[in-house]
């Protein structure tokens, strides 16, 4: 096996994840559940796709991507903080919604119920492995930037804040809900990158695309105790046994249910305090009265 | 509360006496009326430019040919595929067709509940008993199977005789005997011209999600054409989409399935393993129309038309016509019963 080809394949199937995983820790600090990354991610690469079709430059596509993100994800905050619906149940009906809307999208638009035509997208020089596409340069520096904003600078402040102890972040004139309805459209804007990726890089969109990712990407967000470098390796690692299992399969050195099982099998280790004791942010999920 | 019970249970009474008058209402209907046949689709619905389509298309020319009844019923998730079924059978349709082999469990069900209706499920999955033999569907239920492993053993050869690496792959969508089915003939085929040939099978996972990943589908076919292989076979639905696109990044080629993919990646798909889902879907339905329906096992293959693979001018140019040759012949041979293809790995 290759070493540079392992890296290569490992960091493109990495992407998703870092995006999607960005994205789930911001929520989650300001206290919100991010069950909808899988959600968000579909309906960015659902309006990534849709722009790209429509006006022929991927950078409008990755706009509207972004924009597909922050709908979902205002409605879920719309629903969850304003009218402080069980962040769980609003997050699976999110989901549902983002595959039904595609799909009725899809239709209507390109009248099917597969996939898209084939659209613009980035890169495409098999030489450099997917490095010539500006997303994957943006995935890699996307944890280090969300770890400065959480942790360097006074919105990132107020974000813990809220996710830790409310009341007391209200009693110092912190706007709770203003707050978390930033740091939900972060996570939307964010993890529908990951979509955008996804599908910019496959040149289209197809039914359920994302497939689970957003999923691994909370495992991921678990398994890093929500913080946005842990989390980030915690990607790596996920993305590292998945290129593992595609380059060793023929071999059958790995069965395949075993990587699968990988990243939800650590989540509940991690959940189980095996390893240091993850402990979530203290708001999260507290309905607020 | 007891007026509720009272009035939900006259409601659901007067329910059950309308529905047995629209069947009986049917049943004297006969003879000379069109055959009323309803159609449930798998998920997705018409545009999937497989299944579905498929048996659209079968349907739409029994109705041009035989002039028979049609309603499509287009279900979402889960659920509604068992109360899509149930509603065409109560509704007295002489056949009820579920397209797909998530449709098995339902069909066995309500085909003891309506035993006059005929049912028929397209890749209707049979269950095997402890000492491993078939067991049967219903008696009112036709199970519309498919050899595909005769169609993948044909691209298998084709796939190994255009390569000049000895070196050819597969991507499978979830691992399950139905794909294997597609691995096993196709590794025969393979190995029929090319005994040397090393085979490179990998599938995209073990969950459903594995017929939807084309980003996994990428990246299982970009590892396989950067070892060397040229031709990349996918039975994986939309997981395939992505082993398309790692063909046209590094201008290989592939090979399509179910029905003619030529479309996804013109200029890299050598040809399309085809499902004659239309024919046995119009197959059924004149069945029904002619009386002659019965249950059991319908099986399509090379003979029946029920699979084959595309030869046509847009992919001539990639076939040689020595090549076409030696397939069609291996086609022969397959028909003739000369070649029993492998259904399991």
């Amino acid at each position: 096996m290759n070493p540079i080809s392992f890296l290569t394949q490992m960091i493109r199937i990495a992407v998703p994840y870092l995006f999607a995983a960005s994205g789930g820790v911001v929520a989650e600090r300001a206290g919100i559940v991010s069950l909808t990354l899988e959600g968000f991610m579909l309906s960015g690469a659902f309006a990534a796709v849709l722009g790209t079709n429509y006006s022929g430059s991927p950078w409008v596509g990755v706009l509207c991507g972004i924009l597909g993100g922050l709908i979902f994800s205002l409605i879920h905050a719309v629903a969850t903080i304003r009218y402080r619906a069980d962040q769980v149940v609003v997050g699976v009906a999110i989901n549902l919604l983002a595959i039904g809307v595609t799909r009725f999208f899809l239709k209507l638009f390109f009248a099917s119920s597969s996939n898209s035509p084939r659209v613009a997208g980035f890169g495409g020089n098999i030489n450099v492995a997917g490095f010539d596409n500006p997303l994957l340069w943006l995935g890699i520096i996307v944890a280090p930037v969300m770890a400065f904003v959480i942790y360097k600078t006074p919105f990132g402040l107020r974000v813990r804040a809220v996710g830790e102890h409310p009341d007391a972040a209200e009693s110092v004139g912190v706007s709770v809900t203003r707050v978390r309805y930033v740091a939900v459209a972060i996570s939307g804007m964010l993890a529908a990158l990951g979509g955008v990726y996804l599908a910019l890089d496959q040149h289209q969109f197809t039914d359920q695309m994302t497939a689970g990712r957003g999923f691994i990407a909370i495992s991921a967000v678990i398994f890093g105790r929500w913080d946005p470098i842990r989390a980030a390796l915690a990607c790596l690692l996920f993305a590292a046994a998945e290129t593992l299992q595609i380059q060793l399969q023929g071999s059958h050195a790995i069965p395949s249910q075993f990587i699968e099982m990988i990243p939800y099998a650590l989540t509940i280790i991690a959940l189980a305090g095996v390893v240091g004791r993850a402990v979530p942010p203290a708001a999260l999920g507290k309905v607020e009265d | 509360m007891r007026k509720l019970i009272l009035v939900t249970f006259l409601l659901l009474a007067v329910h059950i006496a309308l529905l047995f008058t629209r069947r009986n209402a049917k049943a004297e209907g006969k003879e000379t009326s069109p055959v009323r046949v309803g159609i449930v689709l798998d998920v997705g619905g018409r545009g999937d430019k497989s299944f579905n389509d498929g048996a659209y298309a079968g349907a739409d020319s029994a109705t041009k040919m035989l002039g028979s009844n049609i309603r499509f019923i287009e279900p979402g998730e889960g659920a509604d595929r068992e109360a899509g079924l149930r509603l065409l059978a109560a509704e007295g349709m002489n056949l009820v067709i579920g397209v797909g082999f998530i449709f098995t469990d339902d069909l066995a069900n309500l085909a003891k509940e309506y035993p006059n209706t005929a049912f028929a499920g397209i890749d209707y999955a049979l269950a095997t008993d402890a000492n491993g033999n078939v067991i049967p569907p219903p008696p009112n239920v036709a199970a519309l199977k498919f050899r595909e492993e005769e169609g993948s053993y044909l691209v298998g050869a084709l796939a190994a005789l255009v390569s000049h690496s000895k070196k050819v792959g597969f991507v499978g969508g979830m691992d399950i005997p139905l794909i294997h089915k597609f691995e096993a003939g196709y590794r025969a085929g393979i190995k029929k011209v090319c005994p040397d040939c090393e085979v490179i099978v990998q599938y995209a996972g073990v969950t459903p999600d594995a017929f939807k990943n084309p980003g996994k589908g990428k990246e299982l076919a970009l590892s396989q054409y950067n070892q060397g292989v040229e031709v990349i076979f996918h039975a994986a639905g939309s997981t395939g989409q992505g082993v398309f696109e790692a063909a046209r990044a590094t201008n290989k080629l592939a090979i399509g399935v179910d029905s003619d993919q030529n479309d996804d990646a013109p200029g890299h798909v050598l040809t399309s393993m085809v499902k004659g889902v239309n024919t046995a879907t119009f197959d059924a339905i004149s069945r029904v129309q002619n009386h002659t329906f019965k249950g059991g096992i319908y099986s399509f293959g090379l003979k029946e038309g029920g699979v084959g693979y595309i030869y046509d001018s847009r992919n001539r140019g990639l076939i040689p016509d020595g090549v076409r040759a030696r397939v069609e012949e291996l086609k022969q041979e397959i028909i003739a019963g000369r070649i029993k293809v492998p259904s399991t790995r």
